[in-house]
């Protein structure tokens, strides 16, 4: 029972239970969705405002969607006491921890993936810049989100008002990543500046707390 | 003058976030000397 | 103990009193604020006793999770509120000062932005405390202090990188940045009053929060000795 093959069962189980009942990918889905669409009617932007605001928009399409995602990340777990099982078991807490992540990283890029496309439509979007740096940007970025949005929604478990716990915790934390996510986006959208020094800084970001939440997560799973 | 009304304003409310936190942990106190009170009467 | 604490409660009393004249009567007014810039005087300090209590929170989270004792649990809690209230201040006084000097409330800029999100951790650190069940709380309040902590170091270079566009107003006189030196000791004098009161607000925070872990002690015990009937 080493880390690898926890991580390896957890995901595959995990990955597995989502592809048959969908049930993380079409809630986020039309979260998402539905986020996009209500901004278009507050916002009516031209086509140069659109370049700019897109890339925040984005986001926080995506970070509400994420929320939703992590929020039941857990809850299936606790469901069948399986998390019980996980804390008495000699498996490494870290290698549970970085299925769950893996897992919500995927989903979460797979969200991306389908939502892209309509931002492109709605919001008439050219990348200016090269679209690589988009690409590492919402792997950057929403590994941030998820890393410590998987971390948070452990912790949320004992907690009353679960679902508001999460994004309450979650939020301010991520700020930093937010700001640099949204300005590498729009730097590379507009062409006016350069992303590299927002995706350095969501790298170290991605490296500081992944690194923290592998060292905290035994103190969390085991408490009570 | 009417500047200094700001200056006012902002030691004001300094001191009115200063003495709410002081309510606040009085009635805590509080709460705790009566459950203490309780906790004696009781066996 | 008790005596301890009245002479120190005179002692704060006194302090800040000798502060408030510092700041409003003793310090020249500034050349071009007026007497506005005296905000300066409560707004700095409050700021920096707001730091130094989070920074306490962070070492006591530390320690506590690596020794589990009681008492750094309640310490932690404590520097955590009373940042929390001295931060309030530093969020409120701000804008007051703002408005009639700058013409504006508010800027989102590197200093004021990153204290709304510490602000923010933290509020959210005292509502994981009040909001978590079970008897590992305090294990958890720890974790997301450190994690609160670090992130603030985070905030202060992304808002310094990443939202160059607004202007960037300079902060008062700066902090010993050719600053008269008779302002210098009314600071200074504010800051020893506000630190030494953020001191009196801790220890009576703190020995309130043992008092009430003594008296849950009891309840559990006497909820064990009822079951033992």
């Amino acid at each position: 029972m080493n880390t690898a093959s926890v991580l390896r069962a957890t995901l595959t189980k995990d990955l597995r239970l989502e592809w048959r009942s969908k049930d993380a990918i079409n809630s986020m889905l039309f979260f998402a969705l539905l986020v996009v669409v209500i901004f278009s009617f507050a916002f009516e932007p031209t086509a140069e405002e659109a370049q700019r605001i897109t890339g925040g928009l984005m986001w926080v399409a995506f970070l509400f969607a994420a929320v939703v995602a992590l929020n039941q990340t857990w809850a299936r777990e606790l469901r069948n006491q399986v998390l019980d099982a996980y804390r008495v078991s000699p498996a490494p807490g870290a290698s549970l921890f970085l299925a769950k992540t893996i897992g919500n990283f995927l989903f979460v890029i797979v969200l991306e993936c389908l939502m892209a496309p309509l931002f492109v439509v709605f919001y008439n979007l050219r990348s200016i810049g090269p679209e690589y740096q988009l690409a590492l940007a919402a792997v950057l970025g929403t590994w941030a989100l998820v890393v410590n949005g998987t971390f948070f929604a452990a912790m949320s478990l004992r907690t009353r008002a679960r679902e508001i716990m999460l994004p309450l915790l979650l939020f301010p934390i991520s700020i930093p990543a937010l700001l640099a996510m949204v300005s590498a986006t729009t730097a590379t959208l507009t062409g006016e500046s350069s992303p590299v020094l927002a995706l350095e800084f969501l790298a170290v970001y991605d490296l500081v707390f992944t690194i923290i939440c592998l060292l905290l997560f035994d103190t969390v799973l085991h408490a009570e | 003058m009417n500047k200094t009304y700001f200056l006012y304003a902002a030691y004001v409310v300094t001191w009115m976030v200063h003495i709410t936190y002081l309510a606040l942990l009085g009635r805590k106190a509080a709460r705790l000397r009566r459950e203490i009170e309780d906790l004696k009467r009781q066996p | 103990m008790r005596t301890a604490f009245v002479i120190f409660s005179v002692l704060v009393f006194v302090l800040l009193s000798n502060g408030l004249y510092q700041a409003l009567v003793a310090a020249p007014t500034e050349a071009t604020m007026g007497d506005v810039q005296r905000i300066f005087y409560y707004h700095v300090p409050s700021a920096w006793t707001a730091f130094l209590c989070f920074i306490a929170n962070f070492v006591a989270s530390i320690i506590y999770l690596l020794n589990r004792n009681e008492k750094l649990d309640a310490f932690a809690l404590s520097a955590a509120e009373v940042g929390v209230v001295f931060c309030t201040v530093v969020l409120l006084t701000g804008p007051i000062w703002a408005r009639p000097v700058w013409g504006i409330w508010w800027t989102w800029d590197a200093r004021l932005t990153s204290t709304l999100v510490l602000w923010l951790i933290y509020v959210s650190y005292l509502v994981l405390r009040r909001y978590a069940t079970g008897s590992q709380t305090a294990v958890l309040a720890a974790a997301l202090a450190i994690f609160g902590f670090l992130d603030v170091v985070f905030v202060y270079m992304a808002i310094r990188w990443f939202r160059t566009q607004h202007p960037q107003p300079v902060v008062g006189g700066g902090q010993g940045s050719g600053i008269d030196p008779h302002m210098l000791h009314a600071l200074l004098m504010n800051f020893l009053a506000f630190a030494a009161y953020g001191t009196l607000l801790l220890w009576l925070r703190y020995k309130l929060e043992r008092t009430r872990h003594m008296v849950e002690a009891v309840h559990v015990s006497k909820a064990v000795a009822g079951e033992g009937r």
